[in-house]
């Protein structure tokens, strides 16, 4: 059942230009900014050379392409997510959903899985831009691949979050704006940390870009792992009792 | 067995009381019209019935599951069409039909089968291809009540099937539901009392939440038999005379000369409407018994029971 609602919502992402659309402007975004830093690093080659324990083509060219695409991926999601429950009620599709025999659980995960699958298919895109630079140079593949995971990580956690905006909110627009407020306040949130000593270590925790760019170096700590476990549960577990108090 | 057994159903929102102890059930083989005014709760009921809203107090028994506890097994018995058809209008009628035979879990070698009966019966399969938002509103109803019969579910549940329909289809779809009932409960609302005439085993009124009417259409028919005369005379008459005689309900006036007199059927008052008729000079030229239309039974039952209740209100301290 999940894999059906899954499937639907999939296939429904790519019945309109939208789908299609951010595909193509993510990767001619990310591909731009792929090329510019490129061109740093070639320039500043002679330079790392000299340098005892430099950074190399992994830590100048991928890392940043993937905290770039973590950026315009936090303006994006809200976009994809915002009609997945929010339009269904609104176009009183829901309850073709709530009154077949499938529980509210699998309604969620069904539409939270469509998404993904998206999202699946994006990173794989832009992780072939890394993957080029395989042609006249190497790549430390573990740092690649903990920078895949880390944006994957990050992409299930802003779609739990979109997911649920679109489950409280009346109107699409309205799912995206909470959405995109409530991630990019999850993303700044360690900024005040940073002033004075005034050190906060919950802002600290709770902030999104912090987990991320742990993961990002290479290093993966159960800590960040469960950060990114507990906060996608906790949106996917507040959508799942949205949807079953629609019913009070 | 019952197919449906609802039992003190209870529905607030907020305040207000929408559904007021409301008990029902439902048999294989009825075909149940719910009737009501607008704000009546008959909505309500029926996506309590479904599984869309969860009552304030009260059971539901679907199949011998209930509905609350085990929602899921519940549900695999129910067809339901809200009162806007639930569509993905980016959908083609195939897709659409086949992605909602997978939601109720028709198995996969049978889901072409079910969509094809299911567009036969429903006069689709011209449009198979199109994309729902293309149809026209009343192509779009009938690929909602496609959607419903779709799986051939034990319960049918129809929130006003005929909306946005011609006559003909409108035919079409009377037939169709006869013939659902015949091995299926199918529970339909609709403001059309000819259609509950038509289609119906059994008529269900609903006023204001509450319950004021479970027939058979047979009971109905009797209902319809009595209580009204007509009575035309030759100067107009008295009517709060007439009102004062024993068993007289209300007296409405058609014409200056033409009066209908409703009654309790308990006591017949015709001989004394004739003879007051007389001994009063009005000048007696018709009385005659009029047999009611359901619209008239509908009538009087809803306005009997809204003052009733608005009766009991001033009633309270």
């Amino acid at each position: 059942m999940i894999r059906t609602i899954a499937l639907r919502e999939f296939k429904t992402l790519f019945l309109s230009p939208l789908a299609w659309t951010i595909l193509a402007i993510i990767q001619f975004i990310l591909a731009y900014l792929f090329l510019t830093q490129v061109e740093t690093f070639i320039r500043v080659q002679p330079e790392l050379a000299t340098i005892e324990n430099a950074p190399g083509l992994t830590d100048i060219v991928v890392t940043p392409l993937y905290s770039n695409a973590a950026i315009i991926l936090m303006l994006v999601t809200p976009l994809l997510t915002m009609r997945l429950i929010c339009e269904e009620r609104r176009n009183k599709t829901l309850p073709l959903l709530l009154s077949a025999p499938v529980s509210n659980t699998q309604i969620i995960l069904g539409k939270y899985l469509g998404i993904m699958g998206l999202f699946f298919i994006m990173t794989l895109l832009i992780s072939l831009m890394p993957l080029s630079l395989l042609t006249g140079g190497t790549l430390d593949y573990g740092k690649c691949l903990a920078n895949l995971l880390a944006l994957f990580l990050l992409l299930s956690a802003f779609t739990s979050t979109g997911l649920y905006m679109s489950c409280i909110a009346g109107h699409p627009i309205i799912a995206a704006l909470g959405a995109f407020g409530l991630l990019l306040l999850l993303w700044i949130m360690d900024l005040s940390t940073g002033i004075k000593d005034q050190h906060s270590e919950l802002f600290e925790y709770l902030s999104l870009l912090k987990h991320f760019q742990m993961i990002q170096t290479g290093l993966i700590r159960s800590v960040d792992l469960i950060y990114f476990a507990i906060f996608i549960l906790l949106f996917l577990i507040l959508s799942i009792r949205n949807l079953d108090n629609e019913r009070l | 067995m019952k197919l449906i057994e609802a039992e003190n159903l209870y529905r607030y929102y907020g305040k207000h009381c929408a559904v007021h102890d409301l008990s029902f059930s439902l048999a294989r083989g009825d075909v149940l019209g719910f009737l009501g005014p607008n704000g009546a709760g008959k909505t309500t009921t029926m996506q309590m019935l479904c599984g869309n809203l969860a009552p304030s107090a009260g059971r539901i028994i679907i199949n011998g599951h209930d509905l609350l506890d085990s929602p899921v097994a519940a549900k695999r018995n129910i067809g339901y069409l809200p009162d806007t058809p639930p569509l993905y209008r980016e959908l083609t009628v195939d897709e659409f039909l086949s992605y909602c035979a997978q939601l109720h879990q028709v198995p996969r070698d049978q889901i072409k089968p079910a969509t094809t009966t299911a567009k036969e019966k429903c006069g689709l399969t011209s449009v198979s291809d199109r994309l729902i938002a293309h149809l026209s509103k009343g192509y779009q109803q009938r690929v909602g009540i496609a959607q419903a019969i779709l799986h051939s579910p034990d319960i049918i549940i129809l929130d006003e099937p005929t909306v946005g329909l011609d006559p003909i289809q409108i035919r079409e779809i009377r037939s169709l539901i006869r013939e659902l009932g015949q091995a299926h409960g199918v529970i339909l609302s609709t403001h059309i009392l000819s259609e509950v005439q038509e289609s119906c085993t059994h008529v269900q009124i609903i006023q204001e939440g509450r319950l004021i009417l479970h027939e058979t259409i047979k009971g109905l028919e009797q209902h319809m038999k009595m209580a009204t005369v007509e009575l035309t005379t030759r100067i107009p008459v008295n009517a709060d005379l007439l009102k004062s005689l024993s068993g007289v309900l209300s007296i409405e006036i058609l014409a200056p000369c033409k009066i209908q007199v409703h009654y309790d059927s308990s006591h017949d008052p015709s001989e004394q409407i004739a003879s007051l008729t007389i001994a009063q000079g009005w000048g007696l030229q018709e009385i005659s018994p009029i047999k009611r239309s359901m619209e008239d039974i509908f009538i009087a039952l809803t306005q009997a029971a809204s003052d009733n209740s608005a009766n009991t209100r001033d009633s309270l301290p």
